[in-house]
């Protein structure tokens, strides 16, 4: 049948949401390519998991549950979703781009000598032509992802090798129920057949998970801090702003890799998509390392003391000072003004 | 600890991607490759340091560098020399030019079966692709386990090693068989600095291609005569390939296109740091309902 299929990653017993995002993606892949979209889920007690991803669009659910599959461990799911492959012959399989799925993704793509491409911010279905031979191909997945430290956007092809294999970042795409919900149909893995014994060479010893604490993705306000905050103790500043503002907080890579804040915050190529209301940049320069993941922010405040700072490009409003300035201010005048 | 390891670190020089400045970008706004410095991928320094110090603990190891690249690449095999590294070997070869993730690492798999190693140790991702993939790969290529995002070695046993793993939100300690394939993180120790002693000693550590580029001079004379002086030189007939599997023509992953990212100007509405700016600011923020 040449499906598309969308390994879906469990997160504390629940759906992750990029898994959601690819189906929905998939889902539109599907339909221009007049196939079906099939679910993989791969862990444990995932009883009734369909029901939610039906009502994302996937046709078929694919299960294996065992507690071989939770937690996540590399040479199982890598045996299991290979036999699979093998067994189904899609043309198309789609991870998230999480440590999960860059761990064993690439793994997959080796055994069944099919490419991948990492970390795409989009997916398209075209036609190519191979410039060297001519050959006309039809229907083939466009993987489109940044490269170069994101000054470069390529788009890749594996016109001849299957199945066309991509890892998407995670709030890339977005999550949307299907207007109808699906049939998702459950069907088991016969994942007895594909695992080895040395697949189970790794034991996990010891494993301490804490709860997502920051959700900078579902903030309607953000205020980022750049290295232009200057220490771990000027990033404070961003910390005020945003208890005032009722806003999340967020990071450039400069002020994470310099260790003003934590890496969970970070925004960008490296860090996470956002889309916010307001995005207020502070002491951040704008790399595209870091404006593609806050550019489609739909206002943006700038706060840099160099006027021609690359952020200024795509901000509204470019305000000109010291952060150490400006911050007290706004907290000050939005103080004064919301009574 | 005390068995002795064969550790083999794979490295890769890259562009340093992270500082793309002013004076990398071109007046059409893209990147000027040219203008940007070739470095040690940074998580293949945190991954040479996981080895050395592997090696200070398991008395009897040693420690190689592995890297596919250009002939100047010889360049971060000496550095890894200068840190405490034993030796290296590039692989290099215009047969291997083009290759994507898997083409990549079957070309290193296929040099890893030659030179041999208990422990293969390489940095998570390079800054130019950020992919993650050759790892894994090539730990699947050589059918051996992988342990990714590895942060410390707890403990070497005789045929295992315990790991911490740092993932998204906590560690995880795990236990692996030997071989095995490590992928590092940035979160892992940072790499300690150049030995001014190794310097000297190791100064004129090159491959039979430097050599021969400058036959007569000095620094060449003196690898000739040293055996420790030499950095190990394979190409693909070296690593016993098959040669459909390399470069351009072993990667199922072509390229289509390449755009430029190029900033797009808008006019942004410019503000002064003043109280009447900001005030002003806060008040239409407010008035929109943007805030509040």
């Amino acid at each position: 049948m040449n499906n598309i299929f969308v390994y879906i990653e469990i997160e504390d017993g629940a759906i992750a949401d990029v898994s959601l995002e690819l189906l929905t993606k998939g889902r539109e892949l599907a339909a221009t390519l007049g196939v079906k979209l099939e679910a993989v889920v791969l862990g444990h007690n995932v009883e009734g998991i369909e029901k939610e991803l039906a009502a994302y669009g996937a046709d078929t659910v694919w299960v294996a549950d065992d507690e071989l599959f939770a937690p996540f461990r590399t040479l199982p799911h890598t045996s299991v979703l290979c036999g699979l492959i093998k067994a189904e012959q899609p043309q198309i399989v789609l991870f998230g781009a999480t440590p999960v799925g860059r761990d064993f993704a690439p793994r997959v793509s080796s055994a069944l000598h099919s490419g991948l491409t990492a970390d795409c911010t989009q997916l398209e279905i075209g036609p190519h032509k191979d410039a060297k031979t001519g050959k006309e191909y039809e229907n083939l997945l466009y993987q489109i992802r940044p490269a170069f430290g994101g000054n470069i956007i390529a788009t890749i092809v594996n016109p001849d090798h299957r199945p066309q294999m991509a890892t998407v970042r995670e709030g890339v795409m977005r999550k949307e129920p299907a207007a109808q919900s699906a049939t998702g149909e459950v069907k088991a893995i016969a994942w007895r057949e594909y695992i080895t014994p040395s697949d189970l060479a790794i034991t996990i010893l010891d494993r301490q998970i804490e709860e997502r604490k920051i959700n900078i993705k579902g903030a309607s306000v953000i205020v980022a801090g750049g290295y232009g905050m200057g220490s771990k103790d000027g990033f404070k500043l961003c910390y005020e702003l945003a208890e005032v503002l009722g806003a999340e907080v967020g990071a450039s890579r400069a002020a994470v890799d310099a260790g003003f804040c934590e890496h969970e915050r970070q925004i960008g190529q490296t860090g996470v998509t956002v889309r916010p209301k307001l995005y207020i940049a502070c002491g951040i320069s704008g790399q595209i390392q870091h404006t593609a993941g806050m550019d489609e922010s739909s206002m943006i405040i700038s706060i840099n003391t160099d006027a021609d700072a690359p952020i200024n490009k795509i901000a509204d409003y470019a305000i000109t000072g010291k952060v150490e300035e400006v911050i007290p201010k706004m907290i000050k005048y939005y103080k004064q003004n919301s009574k | 600890m005390n068995k002795a390891l064969k550790i083999v670190v794979l490295a890769k020089q890259v562009p340093d991607t992270r500082n793309v400045g002013k004076d990398a970008m071109t007046a059409e706004g893209t990147v000027n490759r040219a203008a940007l410095p070739a470095i040690f991928n940074p998580e293949d320094l945190n991954a040479l340091e996981l080895a050395l110090r592997l090696k200070d603990e398991c008395v009897g190891s040693t420690v190689h560098i592995l890297s596919m690249g250009p002939m100047r690449a010889a360049d971060i095999i000496r550095d890894a020399i200068f840190r405490g590294a034993d030796g290296g070997y590039l692989l290099t070869d215009r047969k291997f030019a083009g290759a994507d993730t898997l083409a990549t690492s079957y070309a290193l798999s296929c040099a890893l079966r030659q030179i041999g190693a208990d422990v293969i140790v390489a940095g998570r991702q390079a800054i130019d692709g950020d992919t993650a993939q050759v790892g894994p790969q090539v730990a699947e290529k050589l059918g051996l386990p992988q342990v990714t995002y590895a942060e410390q070695v707890v403990q070497v046993k005789e045929s295992s090693i315990v790991v911490r793993r740092r993932l998204e939100r906590g560690v995880e300690v795990v236990e692996s068989p030997l071989p095995a394939v490590i992928t590092v993180n940035s979160s892992a120790a940072e790499v300690r600095p150049q030995n001014a002693l190794r310097m000297m000693k190791y100064k004129y550590a090159m491959t039979s291609s430097e050599i021969a580029a400058d036959v007569e001079s000095l620094s060449a004379k003196m690898a000739q005569k040293h055996d420790y002086l030499k950095i190990v030189e394979l190409t693909a007939v070296d690593i016993e390939c098959d040669e459909q599997q390399l470069g351009l023509l072993g990667s199922p992953t072509k390229v289509k296109k390449i755009e430029n990212v190029v900033f797009q100007s808008k006019e942004a509405k410019r503000l002064e740091a003043s109280d009447e700016d900001i005030n002003g600011l806060m008040v239409e923020l407010i008035a929109s309902h943007t805030l509040g």
